[in-house]
């Protein structure tokens, strides 16, 4: 639900425009029409605060708190069914991935705390061997982000376990130097 | 056929039975596929979600190493071969992010002119090899298999271009060719959830029910794959779906390349059969043991 039952001009936040406008493939969101056929392409839809169409709307309006902090971005899996069909062609998946960046940035990622938790040790994961290791990404993801639930996950660990699928030690790369050196650059570049 | 490899994490570990498969395939149908020395992980989506120039970055070095040896990059995993043919038209599409690109690859020593074709290992069967090579390679035939293709997400969207987004046909057709019979099956691109496993469980849950339900109302006795996560989260988590749902879905999920290996005579053990989650069985386990 949006909290805000009467909305006027200067509470809106158009900053909030700009800087999805210069992420790349960003500028689309102005072509936007809202057919609403994302939203009906979308397989988590019906989970989601404000469905895919709805936050295209809010974007443009200027929510941005409303945006950043809704459930929508987390429940995105990445299936590109709305991107291929958008009309407009708008990268919309690519604008569900800025929109995690920006809610985790600016701490307004409450619902996706797993999704963060996860995507950090994945990251971990790349800069320590330079290939996932899913055993340790697995392990390091259930110990911070489920601690309670921890046994939970034991039948589908054992399923795997027994049947080989787990493998005890990471793969790393030999150049890890090198992989190193890309990823510092990139940090003096910084992010587009 | 010669191709540059890039396995992806997932199939060195939880889904290592894909890569027994795919080893035990290649020779006979002739394509050899030589790994990328020193390969990194691609980032998947995980990484995306976190940081979007250092994912393409770290792909980046992928399609570099990958550009001396003037072949084709061939990967069996869906999130791979998206993320890598992501980078590659965006470092076509973004003139700011491909000068960024390649000032970190220098950092590295190395270069990339953006001239690699990423391609999946589906496509290179189907389109390389062709349906009536291995037609002419099959020594045991399928006959009476029914079979759902499941193709998920990412091997034809956003804009791979090799099969259609909403319907593709490339498994249905390899299906036939082996001689078993592909199912009318709906839900052959909708999302199994992906890593929303990991975070949204009951979700992706839902979603994997819907994918396993359609596959039992069209009588399928399998569904095969052609991505680590999908195969994971329809097999591995089946059993919690079950619970959960109070369903009783017993449906091997396996992978095309295990099909295929069947189809040509190659041992069950040598195709990483027994490494599935939900085993063979009934009348699946007599066509494939019987014919």
């Amino acid at each position: 639900m949006l909290e805000k039952e009467v909305c006027y001009e200067a509470t809106l936040d158009h900053d909030f425009l700009d800087e999805i406008y210069s992420l790349p493939g960003g500028k689309e969101i102005k072509r936007c029409i809202q057919c609403g056929t994302c939203t009906g392409s979308c397989p988590q839809a019906c989970q989601m605060d404000h469905a895919p169409r709805k936050i295209f709307s809010l974007i443009r309006a200027g929510f941005r708190d409303e945006v950043l902090r809704s459930n929508t971005v987390w429940l995105c899996s990445s299936c590109y069914s709305c991107a291929v069909r958008c009309p407009k062609e708008i990268k919309i998946t690519d604008v569900m991935y800025a929109l995690k960046r920006l809610a985790i940035k600016e701490g307004k990622a409450k619902r996706g705390k797993k999704a963060t938790i996860l995507s950090r040790n994945f990251v971990g994961m790349v800069n320590k061997y330079g290939r996932n290791h899913e055993t340790e990404l697995m392990t390091r993801y259930i110990l911070a982000a489920e601690p309670f639930n921890l046994f939970s996950f034991v039948p589908q660990g054992m399923k795997l376990f027994v049947n080989g699928r787990l493998p005890v030690m990471p793969h790393k790369i030999r150049n890890l130097d090198q992989l190193r050196k890309i990823m510092e650059k990139v940090e003096e570049l910084g992010e587009i | 056929m010669k191709y540059t490899y890039y396995p992806g994490c997932s199939v060195k570990a939880t889904a290592n039975l894909y890569q027994e498969s795919i080893d035990a395939i290649a020779p006979v149908i002739g394509i050899e596929l030589e790994e990328l020395d020193d390969w990194n992980c691609c980032g998947a989506t995980a990484y995306m979600s976190v940081r979007e120039l250092m994912s393409f970055a770290i792909s980046a070095r992928n399609l570099a190493l990958a550009e001396k040896h003037h072949r084709d990059l061939v990967t069996p995993c869906s999130a791979c071969y998206l993320v890598l043919n992501k980078t590659n038209h965006y470092f076509e599409e973004y003139p700011d992010m491909r000068k960024k690109l390649g000032q970190a690859l220098e950092a590295g020593g190395l270069s990339y002119s953006g001239n690699i074709r990423v391609r999946h290992i589906l496509d290179v069967i189907v389109n390389d090899i062709g349906m009536e090579r291995i037609s002419s390679l099959v020594k045991k035939r399928l006959d009476g298999l029914k079979v759902a293709p499941y193709y998920g997400c990412q091997i034809v969207r956003p804009e791979m271009g090799f099969d259609d987004p909403d319907d593709p046909q490339s498994m249905d057709v390899l299906i036939e060719t082996l001689g078993a019979e592909a199912v009318k099956y709906s839900m052959k691109t909708k999302c199994c959830g992906a890593s929303l496993m990991g975070t949204e469980e009951k979700m992706a849950l839902k979603l994997c029910r819907e994918l396993l339900m359609d596959a039992e109302n069209n009588g399928a006795h399998c569904i095969i794959t052609l991505c680590p996560l999908c195969q994971m989260n329809l097999d591995i988590y089946q059993s919690k779906v079950n619970s959960l749902f109070k369903t009783k879905f017993n449906i091997p999920v396996i992978y095309f390349s295990q099909l295929i290996g069947l189809a040509l005579g190659i041992k069950s053990s040598e195709l990483g059969m027994k490494r599935l989650g939900v085993k063979v069985s009934g009348e699946m386990k007599r066509i494939i043991e019987g014919a």
